[in-house]
C-alpha cells in the first residue's frame, strides 16, 4: 500500500499460495503490519493504539450492557441499578465502560495536539485528517446519547439543553428538534432512538477508522521532525524507518499497559471521579439539577457555545445584519460548531511551508497558548455562567477561533523557521548516537 | 431550411431516444428512493399516542388563592396558578415598567402582537371575564428551559430560575436575568366553571 520501498508478502508452502492468488487477505495483513514506519516516533504517538483498543473495548462491553439494560423511561434507571448490584460483575463492566468514554477522549484529545503540534496535518495527509475529525464528531454523538441511557437529572436535563441547540435553528429549528425528540419533550421515544443511535455510531466508527488508516498507510506516517521518509532507494529508506511488527507493537502496548494501570485505577478506586452526582438521581421532569453540566470532554465546546450572550458585539452585529434571524442561541450554536469545522479545515489555514513545529520557534507559544486555552475553556465551562466567568469564556473563545483563523495564515508569512535535518536518519543519529545507525537495515529499537 | 431539419432529425433520433430514457429512468429513480426514504425518516416524527397526548383537562376545583398547580402536559410542567388579590395589584401596577424586557405577552390565545401588560397574560374564568386571578404558564425558563422555582421566588414576587438567575415578577413576566421571553402561556380554555382544558 505505502510508496515507501519495503518487503511484500511471498507465500511460501503450496497452501498460502493457492489462498493468495484467490483472496490475498495474508498479503494485506502482512504489509498492513510491515509498514515502514519513521523511527524516530516520540510517545506522542501511542495513542493511536490507545484509541483503537478504546473502541474495541467500549463495543465489547456496550454489547454485553445492552444484554442487561432496558431502553424505557420508567425501567431504565433501575436496569441500570440492576447492572450495579445484581449482575455478575456488571458493577466493573458498566464503570469500564462509563470511564472507558472518558480515557477515550483523554487519548482523542492528546492525538488530536499531537497532530496539529507536528503539522500531522499538513499535505498529503489531509484526507487522513478529515476522517479523524469526522471520527472525533461521530465520538461525541456516541458519547453524548450514551450518557443520556441511564436516566438519571443529568441525562435527561443534558439531553433537553443540547437537542434545544437544534431547536435554535431559525424557522426550521422547531421541527427538527420535534423531529429528534420523537415528540415535545425528551421522552420514551427520545431514550429509544438513543440507546439504537448509540449502538450503531460505533461500528461506522469502526469503518471510519479503517479509512484513517488506510489513508495514513498510503502517505506514510508524519514523525516528530515533519520530515518526509526518502522513498528514492530501499536503502534510504530502511534506514530512515523501521517495519510496524515488532518494534512500535511492542513499545505501543508498553504504552498502552502504562496507561491502563492509570485507567483502572480510576475504574477501581474512584469510578464516579468524572461523572456527576446529579445522574444517580432518577429524571424528573418537574425539577431541575440546580447547575447542568455536561461531562468535562465536552466542556471547552460548551464554554464556548455560552460565550456569546446578547451583549457581545459580534453577536448584536450578527443579529442587525441578518435582520433578527441569527440570534444570541443560534450564534452560540454556530460558534460551537464553527470551533470544530475551523480545526477541520485546518490543513488549508496553516501557510507555513514548514511541518513540525519542532523548528517553528514562533509557532510554539501560540500553539502553547492554545493547549492553554483550551484548558482554560474547559474548567469556565463547567462554572455557573456568572460574575467573571462569561468574560473568560469569551476571551478563551476568541483565541480559539483567532487561533486558527488569524495566527496560522499569518505565522507562515512572519515566521522564520530553524533549519530542519536532511533526513530522519540524521535527527535519529542526533538523538541516540550512532549505535546501530550505520545506513544499512539499522535494528535498533526507536525508543 | 427544411433539408438541414431533416438531416439532424434524422441524425439526433437515436440519442434524444436515448436521452429521454436516460431522464425518465433517473425521475422514476430518484421519485422511488425518495418515496423509499421519506417513511424511514417520517417514523421519528411523534407517533400517534404521543400526538393523541396533546390535550389535557385539569381540575382547578381545589386550587385556592395564593397556590400553584404543576401539571405535566407534553412532557413539560404547566403552572397553573391562582394569583391572590396583591399579585394582581402588583401585576398590574408592573405594566410599563422599564425593566420589563420583553414586551410581548406571549400568550396565543390573544393573538401574537398582544402587549405584555398583565391583563393580556391572565386567563379568562368559564363566564369570559377575566379577573385576573388564572395565571397559566409553561413552567419553561426561556434562556435554557430550566424549570423555574415559584411561590414568590425571585426579587419580584414571581418565579426564579436558579440555573442562571432569571428573575420573573407576578405575571410571569422576565425582569431580570440571561432569559429573553416572558414565560410562555400555553393554548388553555376553561371549558367549564372548574375545569382548564390545554392545549
Amino acid at each position: 500500500m505505502s510508496g515507501i520501498p519495503h518487503d511484500h508478502y511471498e507465500p511460501k508452502s503450496n497452501g498460502a499460495k493457492w489462498l493468495h492468488r484467490r483472496l490475498p487477505v495474508v498479503g494485506l495483513i502482512y504489509d498492513t503490519l510491515m509498514i515502514p514506519t519513521p523511527k524516530n516516533l516520540n510517545w506522542m504517538w501511542i495513542w493511536g493504539i490507545v484509541l483503537a483498543f478504546c473502541l474495541v473495548m467500549q463495543i465489547v462491553t456496550g454489547i454485553i450492557l445492552v444484554m442487561h439494560y432496558t431502553p424505557h423511561v420508567d425501567l431504565a434507571f433501575a436496569s441500570v441499578e440492576h447492572i450495579m448490584r445484581n449482575v455478575n460483575g456488571g458493577w466493573a463492566i458498566r464503570y469500564i465502560h462509563m470511564n472507558g468514554a472518558s480515557l477515550f477522549f483523554i487519548a482523542v484529545y492528546l492525538h488530536i495536539f499531537r497532530g496539529l503540534y507536528y503539522g500531522s496535518y499538513k499535505a498529503p495527509r489531509e484526507v487522513t485528517w478529515i476522517i479523524g475529525m469526522l471520527i472525533y464528531l461521530m465520538m461525541m454523538g456516541t458519547a453524548f446519547m450514551g450518557y443520556v441511557l441511564p436516566w438519571g437529572q443529568m441525562s435527561f436535563w443534558g439531553a433537553t439543553v443540547i437537542t434545544g441547540l437544534f431547536g435554535a435553528i431559525p424557522f426550521i429549528g422547531d421541527a427538527i428538534q420535534t423531529w429528534l425528540l420523537g415528540g415535545p419533550a425528551v421522552d420514551n421515544a427520545t431514550l429509544n432512538r438513543f440507546l439504537s443511535l448509540h449502538y450503531l455510531l460505533p461500528f461506522v466508527i469502526a469503518g471510519l477508522v479503517v479509512v484513517h488508516i488506510w489513508a495514513f498507510h498510503h502517505t506514510g506516517n508524519n514523525n516528530p521532525t515533519g520530515v518526509e521518509v526518502r522513498r528514492t532507494s530501499r536503502k534510504e529508506a530502511d534506514a530512515d524507518t523501521l517495519p510496524f511488527w515488532p518494534y512500535f507493537v511492542i513499545k505501543d502496548v508498553f504504552a498502552l499497559a502504562v496507561v491502563l494501570v492509570g485507567f483502572f485505577a480510576v475504574v477501581g478506586f474512584m469510578p464516579n471521579f468524572l461523572g456527576h452526582p446529579d445522574n444517580y438521581i432518577e429524571a424528573n421532569a418537574l425539577a431541575t439539577p440546580a447547575h447542568i453540566v455536561p461531562e468535562w470532554y465536552f466542556l471547552p465546546f460548551y464554554a464556548i457555545l455560552r460565550a456569546f450572550d446578547s451583549e457581545v458585539w459580534v453577536v448584536i452585529a450578527a443579529n442587525w445584519l441578518t435582520g433578527g434571524i441569527v440570534d444570541a442561541k443560534f450564534f452560540g450554536v454556530i460558534a460551537m460548531f464553527g470551533a470544530i469545522a475551523v480545526m477541520a479545515i485546518v490543513p488549508w489555514l496553516d501557510t507555513s511551508s514548514v511541518r513540525s513545529g519542532r523548528y517553528r520557534p514562533m509557532f510554539k507559544w501560540w500553539f502553547a497558548l492554545l493547549v492553554v486555552d483550551f484548558m482554560v475553556l474547559m474548567w469556565v465551562g463547567a462554572r455557573p455562567a456568572e460574575g467573571i466567568y462569561p468574560y473568560i469564556a469569551l476571551i478563551g473563545s476568541a483565541y480559539w477561533f483567532a487561533y486558527f483563523l488569524v495566527i496560522l495564515p499569518l505565522l507562515g508569512i512572519f515566521e522564520k523557521p530553524l533549519p530542519q535535518p536532511a533526513t530522519i536518519e540524521e535527527d535519529f543519529k542526533e538523538h541516540y548516537g550512532k549505535s546501530g545507525s550505520n545506513g544499512d537495515n539499522a535494528a535498533t529499537p526507536a525508543e | 431550411m427544411r433539408e438541414t431539419l431533416s438531416v439532424s432529425h434524422a441524425e439526433d433520433h437515436p440519442s434524444t431516444r436515448r436521452d429521454f430514457l436516460y431522464y425518465a429512468t433517473g425521475g422514476v429513480g430518484a421519485v422511488a428512493t425518495g418515496a423509499a426514504v421519506w417513511p424511514l425518516i417520517n417514523q421519528m416524527n411523534p407517533s400517534a399516542d404521543v400526538q393523541a397526548a396533546s390535550t389535557k383537562r385539569v381540575d382547578v376545583a381545589d386550587l385556592a388563592p395564593g397556590t400553584q398547580l404543576t401539571v405535566l402536559f407534553l412532557g413539560k410542567p404547566i403552572f397553573i396558578r391562582r394569583r391572590t388579590e396583591e399579585e394582581i395589584a402588583q401585576g398590574r401596577a408592573d405594566d410599563g415598567a422599564a425593566n420589563i424586557v420583553d414586551g410581548n405577552a406571549r400568550n396565543p390565545n390573544i393573538g401574537d402582537n398582544a402587549s405584555a401588560a398583565d391583563e393580556n397574560r391572565t386567563l379568562a374564568d368559564f363566564s369570559g371575564e377575566n379577573t385576573g386571578e388564572w395565571l397559566v404558564m409553561w413552567g419553561v425558563c426561556t434562556h435554557l428551559g430550566c424549570v423555574p422555582l415559584g411561590d414568590g421566588a425571585g426579587d419580584f414576587g414571581g418565579w426564579f430560575c436558579p440555573c442562571h438567575g432569571s428573575h420573573y415578577d407576578t405575571a410571569g413576566r422576565i425582569r431580570r436575568g440571561p432569559a429573553p421571553e416572558n414565560l410562555w402561556v400555553p393554548n388553555a380554555a376553561f371549558v367549564d366553571e372548574t375545569t382548564i382544558l390545554l392545549g
